[in-house]
């Protein structure tokens, strides 16, 4: 496009033939921005050859998870409840796209506020893999991981409160990646528990999510969490070998044969490019699963306490007698909005905050991630990178998952990620026999993006998991 | 007979900050704004949004917490505090629970007369957080009973100030409050008016009886939302009256829980249930991981430690030590704000004896600015004129009359006391002069002169401002004798 072989309005014009072609099936998007897309398409291809160079992601076309808000546009979190919410402001990362020359071709599709891993809890439609049909495309982002898998839009922005965007890119067969904490502002951006929350990126190489995490990060006036890289962060390191830490005892047992396999012949690949591999010991890693659910579900009730009826949303009157009281408003409001996992991590989270219950819930539970944050720290000391698994199975089958807690558990080589603040990516090291993609996932020290993003792309270099296509 | 019990008294006292925009958010802060007009996606709770401190407030708090005598926390935390009703946006407000800003301070209630102690109340703390929006009910839409609320006043600066039970009796927490909103109001901390909800308070009460020298402590009874200084005074007087008359029934103490809620009706004079505490809510307190921690610049607080100005305290203190006024004149003219302290001290400067500048700005000074509705810094007449005014009167070169009529033409003409001396000698008015003027007069208001001579005193009154007027500087009551002699010398 910089080039002028191509117009930005043919490049967006070939997405949005995509998704018309292919989403019907794959559900992955909730609205498809056919007019604006291709009226900012056009604006660029009107700009001078001079212009256009000044936006590092012209004409890219983008896939904004439905957790983002966007100005004039509906803004749903797959939920009943916003439904019809249009909000008049744009969150900052859509905002930065934008400003990057980006064009945002629709919203895609979600677990219910961000909560669930497998698309199930969307209100609207499960996403489905486009690897194997019926099987579920990871969550909560599953429709910015199945857009890009499909070929649908180059990259995609998700949301990763504890694995939302790793979990769905490994089964999917892409590059996902979640920032530190604080390094993508959060405005604008749905929240459901606002200390693990950070926005996150989908593409189908390191490459591209790097200029996509460039474009966007940086402090925002409008997030007082957001910050600037410090300029001590850790570099590049290219070129430089890593020390690369695992953690066996932590994922040895608990995950398929067939996701082990290849996950250790990813690190064995990683030592053959030059990098050296040490076992590492984090203590107190089987506190995380429980620690981050007590955390996340309190914050969730807290920040969703919002949605009462009183404004923005539907109003809901239970059936019976005229008038409703206030109470009555409030619970049939929320009982008809939410999905049942919402309402289920809102009932669990109250109880967690509650008198009696906090000390030994919510307390206990920040008093674990302390420890976990101070066993990364140390860890990061010895080595530059952890490497893991990134989810301890493939893809599962849509309506498999039954048992909540269960589905919880699935989410167990993430959450870590997020109680610590630290930067995480997920990219593809094979598939299993059925066809499925699998995906490992390095986790970098605070602000170690970089260093994440070159030694996935030295991976990628020398190997072509990340470049196969599903068939569609 | 003194009452048979002791009524003790412990403040929440929740104070609206003077900001200009809201505590998480640019919104105007603007009472009686139209309903809604000083809101935006932040204050009313709106999806994907995220709270932005006003660094002004915090600047604001400090400085109240230092006039306090406060602590001022180097790290202090946001909390949400969750309940549900209609006009708190989020579900939740953000407050300060475990770590306020401010903690560990005192007040002194002022002495009640120059033989009497001030006593010590202790500030437990004082913490930032935002204000709920606004319920009013009993409207109607078409024909349907409704509900509006008005989100102008969510995220309004609040500062809640805490004191411990160290008040005794209804009085002396009128006393308290009238104190820490002079306080308050010098520190510019707030504009303290009380009939726009900038100083609302919770008082906490119980009662310690005494029967055969065993002191007991009743339950505890929390009295919410009063907004006067008189509502708080009888609800205070009529609670601890239905304290002890529930005690001589009941012979119920005080213990952990038992705390009872009420409000109180202003017009019947009575309070009423609101909750007991079985029925207390559980707010579900949490660190807001919207706001990383508050850390405050140890210099930071130290420059405005520096900066802060008197507290009404120190005034009176000024001004009783050396100026030498008394307790009740100094307590008078402190109520009326630091302005009017600054504007004595200046015409004190100018030459002026301290008590009757102290005299002139509670009475003469005091009615002129009631009559304009204005405050000292509007007054037309510099304090130096004002002091050069009362030395002229003080060396005998004006009387106390001519130097309040002068004043009033200082004010109504705005001319300084400059132009006055300019165009009106200060010299004694010429004997001669006057009884020429006066000869005039007579001769030209034959009318007036007879009714005078028939016994109608009042008839000369006209008469004495036309002389005035032709001789500013006369003394109105030289003016009468001279012409009053003169008639009577008449044939």
């Amino acid at each position: 496009m910089q080039a002028g072989e191509t117009t930005v309005a043919n490049v967006v014009r070939e997405s949005i033939r995509r998704i018309d072609r292919d989403d019907l099936r794959l559900g992955a998007f909730l609205s498809v921005w056919r007019e604006s897309a291709l009226s900012a398409a056009q604006a660029l291809d009107a700009l001078s050859a001079s212009d256009r160079r000044r936006f590092p992601l012209l004409g890219v076309p983008v896939a904004v998870k439905d957790l983002f808000c966007t100005r004039g546009e509906r803004t749903t979190c797959g939920s009943r409840l916003l439904e019809s919410f249009t909000p008049h402001y744009d969150a900052t990362v859509v905002e930065r796209l934008v400003g990057a020359g980006a064009v945002i071709v629709g919203k895609t599709n979600l677990d219910e506020f961000g909560m669930g891993s497998t698309g199930e809890f969307s209100a609207f439609r499960a996403t489905q893999n486009p690897w194997c049909q019926n099987y579920s495309g990871g969550g909560s982002s599953s429709g910015s991981a199945v857009a890009v898998a499909a070929r649908m839009v180059p990259c995609a922005i998700g949301t990763d409160t504890g694995g939302s965007v790793r979990q769905p890119a490994a089964w999917c067969g892409i590059t996902g990646m979640k920032p530190t904490y604080g390094a993508v502002s959060r405005f604008g951006m749905i929240a459901f528990a606002s200390s693990l929350d950070q926005a996150g990126f989908f593409a189908n190489s390191a490459r591209d999510i790097e200029l996509l995490f460039h474009a966007v990060a940086g402090r925002d006036v409008r997030d007082m969490t957001s910050r600037d890289a410090p300029p001590e962060s850790p570099e590049s390191d290219s070129g430089r070998p890593l020390r690369i830490g695992y953690c066996p005892t932590g994922w040895r047992g608990n995950i398929d044969a067939e996701v082990e396999h290849h996950v250790q012949r990813s690190i064995e690949h990683l030592r053959h490019l030059g990098h050296q591999t040490v076992a590492v010991d984090l203590p107190h890693e089987r506190f995380a699963i429980a620690a981050y659910y007590v955390i996340a579900m309190a914050e969730a009730a807290s920040n969703l306490a919002r949605y009462d009826g009183v404004r923005m949303t539907s109003r809901a009157s239970p059936s019976g007698h005229e008038p409703p009281t206030l109470s009555e408003m409030y619970a049939a409001t929320r009982f008809q909005g939410f999905g049942p996992e919402v309402r289920r991590r809102i009932l669990l989270g109250t109880f967690c905050l509650s008198h009696g219950f906090h000390d030994q819930y919510y307390q206990q539970a920040c008093r674990a991630r302390r420890a976990i944050r101070d066993d990364y720290a140390r860890v990061f000391e010895d080595v530059d990178v952890l490497i893991g698994p990134t989810s301890p199975t493939t893809a599962v089958p849509l309506g498999s998952q039954r048992d909540p807690v269960a589905a919880y558990w699935g989410d167990v080589f993430t959450v870590s990620a997020n109680l610590a603040g630290i930067p995480a990516l997920s990219f593809p090291v094979g598939f299993s026999a059925a066809g499925l993609p699998i995906g490992a996932q390095v986790v970098g020290p605070w602000w170690g993006e970089n260093r994440l993003l070159k030694l996935a792309a030295a991976f990628q270099d020398t190997t072509d998991f990340h470049q196969r296509k599903p068939a569609l | 007979m003194s009452a048979p019990y002791e009524v003790v008294v412990g403040l929440e006292v929740h104070v609206q900050l003077q900001t200009t925009s809201k505590l998480f958010c640019g919104c105007a802060v603007q009472f009686a704004a139209p309903p809604n007009s000083c809101t935006c996606p932040v204050c009313c709770g709106m999806p994907g949004v995220l709270p932005v401190l006003n660094a002004r407030a915090v600047e604001l708090a400090v400085r109240a917490g230092l006039g306090l005598h406060c602590e001022i926390a180097r790290r202090s935390r946001w909390d949400r505090k969750h309940y549900f009703y209609p006009d708190l946006p989020k579900g939740y407000q953000i407050s300060q629970l475990d770590q306020p800003l401010c903690f560990q301070g005192w007040l002194d209630v002022p002495a009640e007369s120059d033989q009497g102690a001030s006593r010590r109340v202790r500030i437990a703390r004082a913490h930032l957080e935002e204000d709920a929006g606004k319920s009013l009910h009993g409207g109607t839409v078409a024909g349907q009973d409704v509900s509006f609320i008005d989100l102008n006043r969510a995220g309004a600066p609040l500062l809640e100030i805490v004191t411990e039970p160290d008040l005794r009796g209804a009085d002396e927490t009128r006393k308290f409050l009238i104190e820490l909103r002079q306080l308050l109001m010098g520190l510019a901390v707030t504009d303290g008016n009380m009939q726009e909800g900038s100083l609302r308070v919770d008082a906490n009460i119980n009662l310690h009886v005494d029967p055969g020298g065993r002191n007991i402590a009743t339950p505890i009874v929390e009295i919410k939302n009063l907004n006067s200084f008189r509502g708080v005074q009888r609800a205070v007087d009529y609670e601890a009256q239905r304290l002890y008359a529930q005690w001589q029934s009941d012979r119920i103490e005080h213990r952990p829980g038992n705390k009872q809620t009420r409000g109180w009706d202003d017009e019947r004079g009575e309070s009423y249930l609101l909750r007991e505490k079985e029925e207390a809510e559980d707010y579900r307190y949490f660190p807001d991981p919207d706001l990383p921690e508050l850390e405050l610049d140890p210099n930071w607080v130290e420059t405005i430690r520096i900066s802060l100005s008197q507290s009404p305290a120190e005034l009176r203190c000024e001004l009783i030590e050396q100026h030498g006024l008394s307790q009740y004149d100094a307590d008078v003219l402190v109520a009326q704000g630091a302005p009017v302290i600054e504007y004595f001290r200046q015409a004190v400067a100018a030459g002026a004896k301290p008590k009757p500048v102290a005299n002139w700005l509670m009475g003469d000074v005091a009615n002129l600015l009631n009559e304009r509705q204005g405050s000292i810094a509007e007054f037309p007449v510099t304090a130096a004129d004002l002091g050069r005014l009362l030395a002229l009167v003080d060396q005998g070169h004006l009387t106390q009359a001519l130097a309040r009529d002068w004043l009033r033409i200082m004010v109504s003409d705005r001319q300084t006391l400059g132009s006055l001396l300019a165009n009106h000698s200060r010299e004694p008015v010429d004997a001669e002069r006057l009884r020429q003027v006066c000869r005039e007069l007579m001769h030209a208001n034959p009318q007036a002169v007879a009714a005078f001579r028939a016994g109608k005193a009042a008839a000369l009154g006209p008469l004495i401002g036309q002389i005035r007027r032709a001789i500013p500087n006369v003394d109105p009551r030289a003016a009468q004798n001279t012409l009053q002699q003169l008639i009577r010398e008449l044939p």
